[in-house]
């Protein structure tokens, strides 16, 4: 299995499009760090305008851990997009090049081709959001240094710094759950077609869907939204509240969770049962 | 795995919706057999290839391979089976030699330099080990087909079409090495063709398929030594020759006349005896050509003149 895994890996990274994500956070992550380091100060005084005639704002509030936060906020909604255009080519792709005779005529199992696939996908996930993370934190703590860390939820909240970097960890952590549910809607699509587009295509409307039907006010799309893995993405804030709400977090993990599992069950039996004509 | 059934196939069987494919089929392969499989297009060649490397799942039927049920044992058989199905497809972005490694390690192969570059040289590839295969061409791809299929030694070959898209060169190469596969190396060979001539050539055995069903099947000598076969002759004279084929025992094969060619279907054993028969008689046969007797044959039997 740690063959296959590895040799899935190897394919996911000799292709254009992995990187496709990589560059993107890789452009995007170092526009807003040189806006803010020109433009952070006014922007921080802009945030805390209406504070600022009550308190007296001591120290370096306009730290790395405050730019890292920004970005978080700004591109997690953006990052499902970049995800799905791996997942939905990881079967597809080999049916599209008629390379599952290959793979598939080998002793080796169906299971194992599917279970090797999904691994490599979320080893490419945490690898993506690792790669944000070095560059929104850890490049960030470097350019602007360390400091408290102040958010605005309920109201004003001021971490300390020594109280900032498990938060950061716990968020990333619960990112990748998230876009782990996200990859494995697009696994599934791929599992469906001979065609990358179809699935990438498929999930990228079945997220823009259910974050539509969740923002409307109709009562029975706020009780079925409880349901859609779209309203549980961004519980990793919640690791930026006082006190954590560990109760909707372990509530959100759990059906994101369920997501990840009851798709690959789904993707692994519909794999199994398919007659391979491409 | 000791045993001398390398394929048994027993009643089967596939339905898409409502199009049977493949309906009840029989054969058995042999080690050692080099297994011609022909049928023609839309016989369900590709489908039974298909269903022996368990990418389709049969409607019914079993099949066995080396002796065991190919469901239960999927893992241990590939094991020992290397095999192109239809055209050979790769991960274009990765170079020949990237392709082998990693097809070989999922075989357990030996993926070393060493041995990899022994494949490559064997299909004639050595010189473009580094390149992309989305540089290569079909034949050139149908080549690096065979080396992949080689690769970890399997005992049992499935070849489909494996000289579509050569040259000449290329597909008398590509025969010399299932021959050589044959004969020295002792593996058992299931090859599905076109090219009629190649299967006449190689194999040892064949199967004739159509509309998902068995037509013949038996030692390729066998079965063409007992057919008759159209020969055709080269004459300086066609009036005169009708008129003594009339008189002659061959009367009844007279087939067809063309400008100066007459064609006959008559035993193979017969056609130096028709030859000498005219020269004696003062027809002058500037040629004989018999038409490729497997040809013949597959047409016969496949347009249903047989059962």
């Amino acid at each position: 299995m740690r063959t296959l895994i590895f040799i899935e890996l190897e394919k996911i990274f000799k292709k254009w499009r992995t990187y496709i994500g990589f560059i993107a956070i890789g452009v995007l992550v170092p526009i807003v760090q040189i806006a803010l380091y020109f433009t952070g100060k006014d922007y921080l005084r802009a945030l805390t305008h209406g504070l600022q005639d009550s308190f007296i704002m001591v120290g370096n509030l306009f730290n790395g851990y405050l730019v890292a936060n920004l970005i978080l906020n700004a591109l997690f909604i953006h990052i499902p997009f970049l995800i799905v255009l791996v997942g939905g080519d990881l079967l597809a792709g080999e049916a599209t090049s008629g390379t599952y005779r290959m793979l598939l005529t080998r002793p080796i199992s169906r299971f194992q081709v599917i279970t090797a696939k999904f691994i490599a996908g979320v080893i490419y996930i945490i690898s993506l959001l690792g790669w944000l993370a070095f560059l929104s934190l850890g490049v960030s703590i470097l350019i602007f240094g360390t400091g408290e860390l102040i958010t605005f939820s309920d109201g004003l909240i001021i971490f300390q710094s020594n109280d900032i970097l498990w938060r950061f960890g716990m968020a990333y952590f619960f990112a990748t759950i998230s876009m782990a549910a996200v990859f494995s809607v697009s696994f599934f699509f791929s599992s469906l077609v001979e065609n990358a587009i179809g699935p990438i295509v498929a999930s990228m409307a079945v997220i823009i869907i259910f974050f539509i039907l969740s923002a409307l006010p109709i009562d029975i799309l706020q009780e079925m939204k409880t349901y859609f893995f779209t309203s549980h993405m961004g519980v990793w804030s919640n690791f930026f509240h006082d006190p954590v709400d560990y109760s909707e977090v372990f509530n959100s993990a759990l059906v994101l969770l369920a997501h990840v599992f009851g798709l690959y069950g789904i993707t692994l039996y519909i794999f199994i049962k398919k007659d391979i004509l491409s | 795995m000791d045993t001398d059934h390398i394929i048994e196939v027993r009643g089967l069987t596939k339905k898409f919706k409502n199009l049977i494919a493949v309906n009840n089929l029989d054969f058995n392969v042999f080690r050692g057999d080099v297994f011609g499989f022909l049928g023609p297009n839309g016989a369900g060649k590709s489908t039974t290839i298909r269903m022996l490397l368990s990418l389709i799942k049969p409607t019914a039927g079993d099949i066995k391979i080396f002796g065991l049920p190919l469901n239960e044992n999927r893992e241990k058989i590939f094991s020992k089976v290397g095999a192109i199905v239809e055209k050979p497809d790769f991960y274009l972005n990765l170079s020949a030699y990237k392709n082998l490694e990693l097809l070989g390690k999922l075989c357990k192969a030996d993926v070393s330099r060493k041995k990899i570059m022994e494949m490559l040289e064997l299909v004639g590839l050595a010189s473009r080990y580094k390149s992309r295969v989305k540089t290569y061409s079909h034949g050139m791809k149908q080549r690096l087909g065979l080396a992949q299929a080689l690769l970890h030694d399997p005992d049992l070959i499935i070849l489909d079409e494996p000289t579509t898209g050569l040259d000449p060169q290329g597909m008398k190469e590509i025969r010399d090495l299932i021959i050589y596969l044959s004969k020295t190396k002792g593996k058992t060979i299931f090859l599905s063709s076109h090219i009629l001539r190649e299967v006449e050539i190689i194999a040892s055995r064949m199967i004739i398929i159509n509309k998902g069903t068995a037509r013949v099947e038996g030692k390729v000598e066998d079965l063409l030594n007992t057919e008759k076969v159209n020969v055709t002759f080269e004459v300086d004279d066609i009036p005169k020759a009708l008129n003594i084929i009339g008189l002659s025992m061959w009367k009844d094969n007279f087939k067809s006349k063309e400008k100066n060619q007459i064609t006959f279907e008559i035993p193979r054993t017969e056609i130096a005896e028709l030859n000498k028969y005219l020269i004696e008689n003062y027809v002058n046969v500037s040629a004989v050509i018999p038409v490729r007797s497997l040809e013949d044959y597959f047409l016969k039997i496949t347009e249903g003149g047989d059962r």
